[in-house]
């Protein structure tokens, strides 16, 4: 059905047993008889909807949950409790159908043959998808072009620098053509540039296929090229799940506003948003002003703040 | 194209489902995939080929050399085997044994810390076809190295191998007969992982077992007649001594008949024993963390 949601999450929960021992003989002694575990929730009661189409930024600190909640949506992981369905399949069982359609993209795991050109890897995922030689081939080269690779599918994997393997193990994930993409940090470590281009090629895929896509990040910029929505997660709880616009406007309470005076000097004020107009009069009365800029904080900022406190206010 | 922030798109390209191939085509076009990789990549490397092929050589010469001794010292065979059929024996066990090296049940830790195991798990297929393509294809290499060798030892040994078609024939089944079933039984070993990775003593304790039962310290006929009728309740046996005796013989047509049915019931159990912990072990990987 067009209007039935790719990703529909509810009341999500995975807890983990981990083991819990003090260090030293003793308690390594007692460990033999007794182990000791606590729960960790890692994911805590989450619910979210993803429509068709749609490219969202699913963002936290390490270990809020994103990953977590990534793997059990492409059926690594099973929940412990609550219920998730991804194109109406549900994730837990890995029907074949399902794990046609989507790809999951860490980026720091590799799935290519180190010591072969990718050319090869790509050739077995083919024979894996079932994907008929002429659709592969179109495929593959229509990739190949979007990322700028050329020849490099030739050369070894192992001669690869980071960036031209991420690259390639994201033609590798997309040669199925996959509704779904869960992308896991895609970026990490890699350059600006490569990040860049990376971030492009997500863009252009979305827009082309119309496909869906979910993505972790650390970098703040892959977030702002690519989501409109954003879903903030800590502690395995969702504490935002709005446009990134938004983001600012609920949990930033200032605004700086700069100006730049005749003199050249600049001049930086930190105001809460009710008391903005009245701080931009005060410094246009006061000084020489030749510029003057109102901006919200860096949304890196506000998202540190929103992590900080903890909770949504 | 420009990029642009994501927001719900409709688009003429959109996704539907793709075309598939036949589910039998696509499995076949999967092995001969895995196997032309494999090969690829074992010619990639040929000196360490070459001297993993040494290597192998070096452990049956040793048998063949000390039994080749006790033979001639004994008035020229033992229990009817001679240095001749010593020699053949070994010979064909050479090309048996590098046959049957398959996925070690040690490399599943490695699997599933370096992420590799997850990422097979997002592919709708099973596993284990990755591994039966990817090592049948690396036979390939190992019976085109064992060739030269082969002949070399000859020269060096004379054996007397004077196999009929019918064994001929039987012995190219048996060796794959071999490799699945140590593919399967020690798959399913391996998985023993997915509860603790401290499972060294176990595989060391089959691998003994192995040893011992299966013909490739002693051939079977040497052993005494207890571990003859014991080696009947494991697989070893059909993975060693039966492909090898079926080529070198002695052996009866019936004999030929009841060892490539045991290997078919040994291919049925570890078939069974890997569905079996396969589910567990995945359920076990998914409620724990990958």
């Amino acid at each position: 059905m067009p209007n039935d949601p790719v990703v529909l999450v509810d009341d999500l929960r995975k807890v983990f047993k981990v083991p819990v021992r003090e260090a030293g003989l003793k308690a390594s002694l007692k460990s033999l008889l007794h182990r000791e575990t606590r729960d960790v929730a890692a994911v805590d009661g989450v619910s979210l909807r993803i429509d068709a189409g749609e490219v969202v930024g699913f963002l936290g600190p390490n270990g809020a949950g994103k990953t977590t909640t990534l793997k059990m949506l492409a059926g690594l992981l099973h929940p412990t409790s609550g219920t998730c369905r991804v194109l109406g399949h549900e994730p837990k069982g890995r029907p074949a159908e399902l794990l046609r359609q989507i790809t999951l993209v860490m980026g720091n795991r590799n799935q290519l043959q180190w010591d072969l050109p990718a050319l090869d890897s790509f050739e077995l995922n083919r024979a894996i998808y079932r994907i008929p030689r002429p659709d592969f081939l179109r495929i593959r080269d229509e990739l190949v072009e979007l990322l700028d690779l050329g020849d490099l599918v030739t050369k070894p994997v192992r001669n690869l620098s980071l960036g031209e393997r991420m690259k390639m193990e994201i033609v590798g994930s997309l040669l199925h053509q996959p509704k779904v993409l869960f992308l896991d940090e895609p970026t990490i470590g890699l350059d600006i540039t490569m990040q860049k281009r990376i971030r492009t090629f997500i863009a252009e895929y979305n827009q082309r296929y119309g496909a869906t896509v979910m993505l972790t990040s650390h970098y703040m910029a892959d977030v702002q090229a690519l989501c409109k929505r954003v879903i903030v997660i800590h502690h395995g709880r969702i504490l935002f799940d709005g446009e990134l616009a938004s983001l600012s406007d609920r949990f930033s309470l200032d605004k700086t506003v700069t100006v730049r005076l005749a003199d050249g000097e600049e001049i930086k004020v930190n105001a809460p948003r009710g008391d903005i107009a009245a701080a931009t009069g005060r410094l246009l009365a006061e000084n020489d002003v030749v510029d003057l800029t109102i901006e919200d904080p860096p949304i890196d900022d506000v998202i540190e703040r929103l992590f900080a406190s903890g909770s949504a206010p | 194209m420009s990029p642009s922030a994501g927001g719900a798109t409709t688009t003429d390209a959109s996704l539907t489902n793709p075309p598939v191939e036949s589910r039998t085509r696509a499995l076949a076009s999967m092995y001969a995939t895995l196997m032309r990789t494999s090969v690829i990549e074992q010619f990639q490397y040929r000196a360490a080929a070459y001297f993993y092929m040494i290597g192998m050589v070096v452990e049956p010469v040793i048998y063949l050399v000390v039994w080749s001794t006790i033979a001639r010292s004994q008035g020229g065979s033992v229990e009817g085997f001679t240095p001749g059929t010593f020699a053949a024996y070994y010979i064909v066990w050479m090309l048996v044994r590098n046959v049957n090296i398959v996925f070690t049940p040690f490399g599943w830790e490695w699997r599933i810390k370096e992420g590799n195991f997850a990422g097979q798990l997002l592919k709708p297929v099973h596993p284990i076809h990755y591994d039966l393509g990817y090592f049948a294809g690396s036979k390939l290499v190992v019976i085109v190295l064992w060739l030269p060798i082969a002949g070399a030892l000859s020269l060096a040994f004379h054996p007397s191998l004077y196999p009929t078609l019918l064994q001929g024939v039987v012995f190219f089944f048996a060796i794959w007969g071999a490799y699945l079933i140590r593919s399967l039984v020690l798959w399913a070993l391996g998985l023993i992982t997915f509860w603790t990775t401290r499972v060294s003593a176990i595989y060391e304790a089959y691998f003994l077992a192995e040893l011992l039962l299966s013909g490739r310290l002693v051939p079977m006929q040497l052993m005494p007649e207890w571990a003859q009728n014991l080696s009947w309740a494991f697989p070893f046996r059909w993975t060693f001594a039966f492909p090898i005796t079926a080529l070198t013989g002695p052996i009866t047509e019936r004999e030929l008949l009841e060892g490539l049915c045991m290997q078919a019931v040994w291919i049925a159990v570890g078939t069974l024993l890997v569905a079996l912990v396969w589910k567990r072990a995945v359920a076990r990987f998914s409620s724990v963390g990958g």
